[in-house]
């Protein structure tokens, strides 16, 4: 059997760990402090998704390189 | 390895049987033209991107046709749509002052967006438009275009250069690192960001459905081993499964391109801190 394929993917699988966790903790702190404090949502939620299309962009810009290099 | 793991191998993995399985990868969007006008070549992304404009404007004036006090089911579910981008997106993000002028605005790009994403999931057209790169890009630019231009408009070019690149608070030394670095994440970094996310999500999540798809129907019919045809029918499951969180990200896709250009757009639009 044959396995063809591009490393890049591992190397992209390997970098996407860290947004992964980013975002992960995003929304943990996002739903905590709507749990504690429902009326804070609309607040919040601007922040959260701000934090979260910050942290993405960094695996975004991993998979442009992963295909592009 | 020996000869004894090869034929075990060769057993289990059946590599003589059928032909070896081709995954797909970028070049599966690169579809051939439907049809081609002079040199022009028309594709089915093409097709689909101007067959949403008259649907969304059929589905709006469809709905807003007959208004009532007590609205119809039709009436309501536009309205639904109308409301949610105004009061959760564009009232919350861009400011209570200004946000009016830009609701047609947020509303067009999340309608357009929303449709087109779905486009993935409907049977037989089952292509999401902005799977192609070249069609975010527009997208974000315009984005680009509109969110300086009104930044400029509100403190004019060097105050909107100041406001972009100058936090408040920060002075001294620490301006070296960090005008160069607000300049870069504002003006640079914020529409390639925009239009790679909305590509790369939706390239990736049909890559993914292409994967099962074709992958179920390989193990299943011409990988020439029937120990395969259980793990095809897994496959296949999943590919249901991944259509699922395929509903919910086309969803969020959309939301999420508009929510970023409304909080831009709010972002040039603040009083000076």
């Amino acid at each position: 059997m044959e396995i063809s394929g591009s490393m890049n993917m591992i190397g992209y699988g390997l970098a996407a760990i860290g947004p992964g966790i980013g975002i992960g903790l995003i929304f943990a702190a996002y739903i905590n402090g709507v749990a504690r404090q429902p009326e804070a949502q609309s607040r919040l939620q601007s922040i959260a998704i701000l934090g979260f299309a910050l942290a993405e962009a960094l695996a975004i810009i991993g998979i442009a390189l992963a295909f592009v290099l | 390895m020996s000869a004894a793991t090869n034929a075990v191998l060769t057993a289990v993995l059946g590599s003589e049987g059928g032909e070896a399985f081709q995954p797909p990868g970028p070049e599966s969007f690169e579809l051939p033209p439907v049809f081609e006008i002079g040199s022009l070549e028309i594709t089915k992304p093409m097709l689909l991107l101007a067959f949403s404009v008259p649907l969304i404007v059929g589905f709006f004036w469809a709905a807003s046709r007959k208004q009532a006090v007590v609205p119809s089911k039709l009436q309501f579910a536009g309205e639904y749509v109308y409301g949610f981008v105004r009061n959760s997106i564009a009232r919350d993000l861009v400011g209570s002052q200004y946000f009016i002028k830009f609701v047609p605005f947020l509303f067009t790009i999340f309608t357009f967006v929303l449709v087109n994403n779905y486009f993935s999931l409907v049977p037989f057209l089952q292509f999401p438009s902005f799977s192609r790169f070249s069609f975010a890009i527009p997208l974000a630019l315009l984005v680009w275009v509109v969110y300086n231009a009104c930044g400029v408009y509100k403190h004019g070019f060097f105050g909107y250069l100041k406001h972009v690149c100058v936090p408040p608070g920060v002075s001294g030394v620490i301006l070296l690192l960090i005008i160069p670095l607000e300049f870069l994440s504002t003006i640079l970094v914020r529409p390639a960001t925009l239009a790679l996310r909305l590509f790369a999500n939706m390239f990736a999540g049909h890559l993914l459905l292409i994967l099962f798809a074709t992958g179920a129907a390989f193990l299943i019919f011409d990988s020439g081993n029937p120990w395969y045809a259980p793990v095809g029918v897994l496959s296949f499951i999943l590919g249901i499964l991944v259509s699922f969180l395929e509903v919910l990200v086309l969803f969020l896709q959309a939301y999420v391109f508009t929510l970023l250009t409304a909080m831009y757009i709010g972002g040039a639009l603040s009083d000076e801190h």
